[in-house]
């Protein structure tokens, strides 16, 4: 049993990671049909930054944390928008797709040129100690990690359905066209998208570098477990993208300790293909009827 | 005056059959060998893009069968079985597991399209890395053959090169006659419109299994001719990434077009070779290249090519041949 | 004497939305029956009804007494049952003649003989002859993509008769053409009418094309059928004119 809610608390919590990479991922969808084939590498880079910050320009971490804030925020945010998904806005789907698996490759080989193919130890949130609760000895930094993600989704669910930005930001997801007749700032709403996205990948960067360490091909595995929450999830809904994290992430670790290692992520495609061919609108999605 | 496009098309092709087939005796033996993984990786190209180019059906999976392909000939070859059959089943069955892979296709399209493709890519991958009684896992397969063609042996490399030569210029015909007949029209017809086509008699369930089935057959050819190429084999090269760089061929030399595959191949394959001393900064610049011209023209380099020579009066005349835009169902309830 | 296409008590529902309520009708050979009524009465929906292209709630569809209901489209077309849609359907990629080809092809021979068989499937001479037709003969290896509406639309048209096909249904053929482009369509497939006594049955909001054209017309609104005649008595009947004027 003790073993049991372990494993379940290290599961939310690496899930939890997943969810936001998840979340950001179905933002830039539901807003601007962007399907970001580099999401894993937007989480890997972040770590950089503040590694960057930290040797090169001898700043605390806390101080390399926030100028990495700021720069994912210009760079995967802001330059991201303008410089690729804004001007493919007429092509489809398609070939914005390629142009963020270019983009995917370009972040790698950067990383791996200017900063090496070494795996790069990062400072951890929380003292490597564990804490009992009823028997069981969770990790401090599994609570911690689950703690600043749950804490993270609620600000954003609260800024989204609390304030007038938020509404207008779900309105414009929802039905662009008719958000823009109603006199709401579309364009404003999907650079905004694009920001939380940023800042998200931030977030889940400074909480997973220290378990997998900084590493420029971290984003391979990470992007495939966000593409796969998002869709278990339901591509269309931000609440789907944080179930199908955490439903995704506590999958994952049961299945490394009770079957098999090797095949650890068997489990997860075979859920993601069976998900898509037979409730494609994910667990919680929307239908999304199929016109004729 | 102005030089017509065909006119410019058949000189390129010209040369470029002129230069293959004295490349040999150009280069040293590791030239001979990238240029037959060339040839490869083209004839693997030239599957997926009938699957996409031609047929419009996103597949992240043409490296699970030139995987697939490779094993098959890696494994039976070194117990005795001679090449050619090995050949032959590994097309043959990667025909019928692109079949069966092309069944998702009829529920579902584009990105979820891709993402089942990618699963069953990483899957296959995981099968080829894990089942060590089947395929030696991380260890790999061995001393693979080359095979004879009426007793002749294939096994330097040069010979081997035009071995693989021949077998391009069979597949690049064959699949010529293929898209130039009924079904190359069929296959547009699905990619542009398929509820039209439908309503035209065209079968597009069954047209779209064989786009698939065609187009990994081709994958599984492709992998036998490089298990006996590279002589032994791993599972790192059939993992996601070369799925991707596949994609990235067919794109960046132009979707749907008869010679896109060949010219993407040499972006991805020759020119790295030619400009290794720029190393990582290659695929930085490739990168580079292939986001502008999604940004610029997304019809590939070929497209672009087209795009000049074409009389600008015209040049509204071609949308994007790529695919249709899933962000905007047709309606056609009323 | 069997009707032509037979709808028997068919009914669509979306969700809670009856699209469709319980709708008969025949059509008999040689015929052109119109099929008229406001916005939104359902009209493309039992279209696609009928040629499943969506799966009816309820009710049954005859072809020459046949059951087709649910048949694919495919199939349905192979049966020498054609439509047009209400938005244009063109293949912009292949030139015109080509677009012609393909609405052809499948008729001919089997999938295998297609592709060891002609190029053309042996249709080139009877695209030549549709596009002629048409009057698209300029044309005919242009894209299609890079013609104008008005010729868009003649080649959707020519490419529903291009198989020969027994029974016509076409979605709204003159929305949006203009009118000597209209005048040149009506007698076209007036043409068609008489000469190969193809049967059609024409969906269209342009009244006065549809009295000019059709020999019987049948009137929806919200779904259901309320009147039913020759063009005269329909336009004479004050269930008509309110389903018309009353919104």
């Amino acid at each position: 049993m003790a073993d049991f809610i372990q494993l379940l608390i290290a599961g939310l919590a690496t899930g939890g990671i997943y969810a936001l990479a998840a979340v950001g991922f179905t933002l830039l969808w539901q807003t601007s049909q962007t399907i970001n084939f580099a999401q894993g590498e937007f989480v890997m880079l972040p770590a950089f930054f503040v590694l960057i910050g930290m040797s090169f320009f001898g700043m605390p971490f806390w101080l390399a944390c926030v100028a990495a804030l700021i720069l994912s925020m210009i760079t995967l945010g802001f330059m991201f928008k303008k410089l690729l998904v804004d001007p493919m806005l007429n092509h489809g789907t398609l070939p914005l797709v390629i142009a963020t698996i270019g983009l995917a490759i370009l972040m790698k080989e950067g990383v791996r040129e200017f900063y090496g193919a070494d795996a790069w130890p990062f400072p951890p949130l929380a003292e490597a100690t564990n804490v009992t609760v009823l028997g069981a000895a969770l990790s401090l930094q599994s609570l911690i990690i689950l703690g600043i993600t749950i804490g993270a989704v609620v600000a954003l669910q609260l800024f989204l359905s609390g304030t007038r930005t938020g509404r207008q930001m779900q309105a414009t997801a929802l039905n662009p066209s008719v958000a823009r007749i109603l006199g709401i700032p579309v364009e404003r709403m999907i650079l905004y998208t694009f920001l939380i996205n940023a800042a998200l990948v931030m977030l889940a960067a400074l909480l997973i570098t220290p378990i997998y360490l900084a590493k420029f091909s971290n984003g391979e595995l990470l992007g495939l477990y966000a593409f796969i929450a998002a869709i278990i999830g339901g591509f269309n809904q931000m609440r789907g993208a944080i179930v199908g994290g955490l439903v995704l992430g506590v999958i994952d670790n049961f299945t490394a300790v009770y079957i098999s290692t090797q095949y650890r992520l068997v489990v997860p495609l075979v859920f993601l293909i069976i998900i898509i061919l037979f409730r494609p609108q994910g667990l919680l999605g929307r239908v999304e009827e199929r016109t004729v | 005056m102005m030089v017509s496009k065909k006119t410019l098309a058949v000189a390129a092709m010209a040369l470029s059959v002129v230069f293959l087939l004295v490349a040999p005796f150009l280069f040293k033996p590791y030239g001979v060998f990238i240029l037959s993984t060339w040839v490869v990786m083209t004839i693997a190209a030239i599957g997926l893009n009938l699957t996409l180019g031609y047929a419009g059906q996103v597949s992240l999976a043409q490296a699970a069968f030139v995987g697939i392909g490779s094993y098959i000939t890696a494994y039976l070859t070194t117990r005795g079985w001679p090449f050619w059959s090995t050949y032959m089943l590994a097309g043959t069955s990667c025909f019928i597991v692109g079949w069966l892979l092309g069944y998702p296709a009829l529920r579902v399209q584009h990105h979820y399209l891709a993402f089942v493709t990618l699963a069953f890519n990483t899957l296959v991958y995981l099968i080829f890395r894990n089942e060590e009684w089947l395929t030696r896992g991380i260890y790999g397969i061995m001393n693979i053959p080359r095979p004879e063609v009426l007793g002749w042996s294939m096994a330097k490399p040069i010979p081997f090169y035009y071995f693989l030569l021949a077998h391009l210029a069979l597949i690049s015909a064959a699949t010529w006659a293929l898209i130039q007949s009924p079904w190359g029209r069929a296959f547009i017809a699905v990619r542009e419109n398929p509820i039209r086509a439908l309503s035209l008699g065209v079968d597009t369930r069954r047209y779209t299994l064989m786009a698939f089935a065609l187009g990994a057959g081709l994958g599984g050819i492709s992998g036998s001719l490089y298990a006996a190429l590279v002589q032994f084999i791993d599972p790192t090269p059939f993992a996601l990434g070369l799925s991707l760089n596949l994609l990235l061929m067919v794109i960046v030399g132009g979707s749907g077009y008869f010679f896109g595959p060949f010219l993407g191949a040499v972006v991805a394959v020759l020119l790295p070779e030619w400009l290794r001393f720029a190393q990582g900064y290659y695929l930085m610049g490739y990168a580079a290249l292939v986001m502008l011209l999604m940004i610029f023209c997304p019809t590939g380099l070929l497209g672009f090519a087209d795009r000049l020579l074409t009389p600008k009066a015209k040049s509204d005349s071609g949308p994007n041949p790529v695919l249709p835009d899933s962000a905007a169902p047709q309606k056609a309830a009323g | 004497m069997t009707p032509v296409l037979e709808v028997r008590n068919l009914r669509k529902t979306f969700g809670g939305i009856v699209a469709v309520d319980d709708v008969s009708f025949n059509v008999n050979d040689g015929e052109i029956l119109g099929i008229i009524g406001p916005n939104g009465s359902g009209k493309s929906t039992l279209f696609n009804c009928i040629l499943g292209q969506l799966q009816p709630s309820a009710g049954e569809v005859f072809l020459h007494g046949k059951a087709v209901t649910r048949t694919r489209p495919c199939d349905l077309n192979r049966l020498g049952v054609s439509r047009t849609f209400q938005l244009l359907q063109i293949f912009p990629q292949l030139t015109v003649r080509e677009n012609l080809i393909l609405a052809g092809q499948e008729h001919q021979g089997t999938m295998l003989s297609r592709l060891f068989g002609r190029r053309d499937a042996g249709l080139t001479g009877a695209a030549n002859q549709m596009i002629e037709f048409f009057r698209l003969g300029h044309l005919a290896d242009e894209k299609a993509g890079g013609l104008s509406y008005g010729q868009q639309k003649l080649l959707d048209a020519a490419m529903a008769f291009m198989a020969g096909p027994r029974l016509v249904l076409l979605d709204e053929p003159a929305g949006g053409v203009n009118l000597t482009m209209l005048q040149s369509l009506r007698e076209r497939l007036r043409a068609i009418n008489a000469e190969q006594g193809a049967t059609f049955v024409v969906i269209e909001h342009n009244m006065e094309f549809v009295m000019a054209l059709c020999t019987r017309i049948v009137v929806l609104a919200e779904g259901r059928i309320i009147a039913e005649g020759d063009p005269a008595d329909v336009r004479r009947n004050p269930k008509v004119i309110e389903a018309y004027l009353g919104h």
